[in-house]
């Protein structure tokens, strides 16, 4: 019990959040309306996924100069962690837009390369399952990763902001923190974000899991 | 029969209209009560994503406890 505190923290957190996000004070916006508390559950979703995508990365590079193949494995769970809570947020992102920029897809510039950096992802995999030599898939996937990484970074930091875009902090919109990202909402945003962050790591740690006891079966 | 239903339909449709006179906005279902049902759309999303995840790790893992039956 005392190993699993942090799991409890996590659920605590996340119920927390359904809790806290649901009922407390939220500032009255125009064509937000009540639909401003989905950034407590939309936009975790993205940072749990980049947090897992760096610990993919992480492992990948640290694969490369241990050869092991643990990291291997730890790096292409966690992406495959990652990339569930990147569709989740990709699929909620989705029907907010629907009911507030009026389309399921817009073509806002960060919705495509949202999409884009999750079909990079995709990529990873395809390669590695196209590969059948493990030393070889170990360490061409491993490169694959830390070209990805940035790629993602850029796709989903940088470019968004270059151009106008419907998200906010984004081109001429001002981001949350200038207006509407009270403290109030900060109260619930910041545990939101570290409980799902905390449930994604969970969930990577179950996966690798598996994948070990399958490994040691073969 | 078809008659009673096309005469329900058709009174239907015109309630529909008189309920609809007074705003403009349309397909409203999902847009009421300040839309906090997008937040409970996308929390169910989010839910049952995880759910339906947790459940296939599930089978994975009872795989292996079939496989490691024999063993153990």
């Amino acid at each position: 019990m005392r190993k699993n505190w942090w799991k409890i923290l996590a659920s605590v957190l996340v119920i927390y959040t359904a809790i806290a996000g649901l009922l407390l004070n939220v500032p009255r916006l125009a064509i937000l309306n009540e639909s401003i508390r989905n950034l407590y559950f939309h936009v975790p979703m993205w940072f749990a996924m980049i947090v897992l995508f760096t610990i993919s990365v992480f492992y990948s590079i640290k694969s490369l100069s241990s050869q092991s193949e643990v990291d291997d494995l730890k790096a292409v769970e966690s992406a495959n962690a990652g990339i569930i809570f990147g569709l989740l947020g990709l699929i909620t992102g989705a029907v907010w837009a629907k009911f507030t920029w009026g389309q399921f897809w817009s073509f806002d510039p960060k919705q495509n390369f949202a999409a884009i950096s999750i079909l990079l992802y995709f990529a990873y995999f395809i390669l590695r399952n196209a590969i059948d030599e493990e030393q070889k898939r170990a360490k061409i996937a491993a490169i694959y990763n830390i070209f990805a990484f940035p790629m993602m970074v850029v796709l989903l930091f940088v470019l968004p902001r270059l151009q106008d875009s419907l998200h906010p902090g984004n081109g001429g919109n001002p981001g949350f923190n200038s207006y509407d990202l009270d403290s109030k909402m900060r109260a619930v945003f910041y545990p939101a974000c570290l409980g799902w962050i905390i449930i994604g790591y969970w969930v990577y740690t179950i996966r690798l899991r598996i994948k070990t006891l399958e490994n040691k079966q073969l | 029969m078809k008659k009673i239903a096309s005469i329900f339909i058709l009174l239907f449709a015109a309630l529909n209209l008189f309920a609809q006179n007074n705003d403009i906005e349309m397909a409203d279902a999902l847009r009421q009560n300040g839309k906090i049902y997008i937040v409970v759309i996308c929390i169910v999303i989010i839910l049952a994503g995880l759910l339906f995840y947790l459940f296939t790790l599930d089978k994975r893992l009872k795989m292996l406890e079939k496989k490691s039956g024999g063993k153990n």
